[in-house]
């Protein structure tokens, strides 16, 4: 068995990927990832399509709207929609489990 | 290998339209989506019911499957009857959703050998070079290995088709760093540890996302840290200085004079380490001794003669 400790780039504020890099990471054209783009269900940094970085939110958020579009067939409108309702229920769900207690 | 029983999976009677079909499977999808749903088995439910989906919408797998017979119950022993499928031709349609390791021994052994053959066909092809896929898993850690930093070994499947177009799902183990600092749904790229790639392609990457073993008392949002502390009475009135654990250790924190329950108190910088380290929060949780002596429910009697504390005040009565 390999015994080799593998050193891997945690993505944080700093590292980031570039749209090639995203699209990669999808299985994804990059015309999907602009699409996602427009429509506001991911926010890169940087002015121009050459420039754009995608944090680690982005890849986690382009990554469940190609499984829900893949697997529900949802439109992108529709996922954007999904995407904030289930951020909302996260938060919600933290709060609840910070205020539930241990008892 | 068990028997599946798919009208059962999908809520649906035998003699279920094929439109009752696709609804039960919209609604089943959706509400077991490992995206949406949080219980622990959605995973398991969503590539139940879409195996059970890939049979029961085709008409002909449909026929097939339904003439096994009705006498199957879910989980007996089954080996698929001799010439079973014959006059039927499942070629090209096998699989259809693409990822065929999802699949069940029991789909395999029915509707698995149309996809092997095609699936050959197209890996032939000759003098095509492309980059292999990245692939995606999630790793769970302690809320401690975020404080200093672990090594995880992970064991990952995945799909592999042979020279003969069969596919086989084969494990490889790997060891990981994981760095100090990382968060709750951050990710770690290995570069080169995905699929690889097909003539002179590169092998793709490996996404590790990061989820924490829930704690039996910490609970994380982000870089912060919550604990509800218990203390006693006298501590909250009279305030004073107490061992408070953090997953680097325990360490001395002032309660002061007139803390009441629910109230924050913060550690700075004594959350999940990083450049902008995260904040303990200790949430004190004020809890009364039992009057379970003479001399404990002399004591309570005491403060109930000497202390005038109406704690009903706001109340009216």
């Amino acid at each position: 068995m390999n015994k080799e400790i593998l050193n891997g780039d945690l993505l944080d504020e700093q590292t980031t990927l570039s749209l090639g890099e995203l699209c990669l990471a999808c299985s994804s054209h990059a015309e999907w990832i602009i699409e996602l783009v427009d429509e506001g269900i991911i926010e890169p940094i940087g002015k121009s399509q050459r420039q754009w970085q995608f944090s680690s939110v982005c890849l986690q958020r382009a990554y469940t709207a190609m499984r829900l579009q893949r697997d529900l067939e949802i439109n992108l409108a529709g996922i954007a929609l999904a995407l904030n309702l289930l951020d909302e229920i996260d938060s919600l769900r933290m709060r609840l489990n910070r205020h539930e207690g241990n008892t | 290998m068990d028997f599946k029983d798919y009208y059962k999976i999908m809520g649906v009677k035998q003699d279920a339209s094929q439109d009752e079909i696709k609804r039960a499977y919209r609604k089943l999808a959706r509400k077991y989506h490992p995206d949406v749903s949080k219980e622990s088995d959605a995973e398991e439910r969503f590539k139940e019911v879409g195996e059970a989906y890939e049979v029961l919408k085709d008409p002909e797998k449909r026929v097939a499957y339904d003439q096994l017979g009705s006498n199957w119950q879910a989980g007996q022993d089954f080996h698929p009857p001799p010439d079973w499928d014959a006059g039927f031709e499942f070629n090209g349609g096998g699989y259809t959703a693409g990822d065929s390791a999802a699949y069940s021994d029991f789909f395999s052994s029915l509707f698995g050998q149309g996809f092997e053959s095609a699936q050959g066909a197209r890996g032939r092809s000759g003098g095509f070079h492309a980059r292999g896929e990245d692939h995606h898993a999630k790793v769970l850690i302690d809320l401690e290995d975020a404080y200093q930093g672990a090594t995880r070994s992970i064991t990952l499947q995945s799909p592999v088709t042979d020279q003969h177009g069969r596919v086989s799902t084969k494990k490889r183990t790997l060891n990981v760093k994981i760095p100090k600092g990382v968060k709750q749904g951050q990710r770690i790229r290995l570069s080169g540890q995905g699929s690889p790639g097909m003539g002179e392609g590169k092998s793709g990457d490996l996404y590790l996302e990061i989820d924490f073993n829930p704690h039996s008392f910490y609970k994380v949002e982000g870089r912060d840290v919550y604990l509800e502390l218990p203390i006693t009475p006298w501590e909250a009135a009279l305030g004073a200085s107490i061992k408070v654990p953090t997953p680097a250790g325990s360490v001395d924190m002032k309660i002061p004079a007139g803390t009441t329950t629910g109230r924050k108190l913060r550690l700075k910088g004594r959350g999940i380490p990083g450049k902008q380290a995260g904040d303990l929060y200790v949430v004190p949780q004020i809890t009364l001794p039992p009057a379970d002596s003479d001399a404990a429910k002399e004591l309570y009697r005491k403060m109930e003669q000497e202390l005038a504390y109406n704690p009903r005040s706001k109340l009216g009565v």
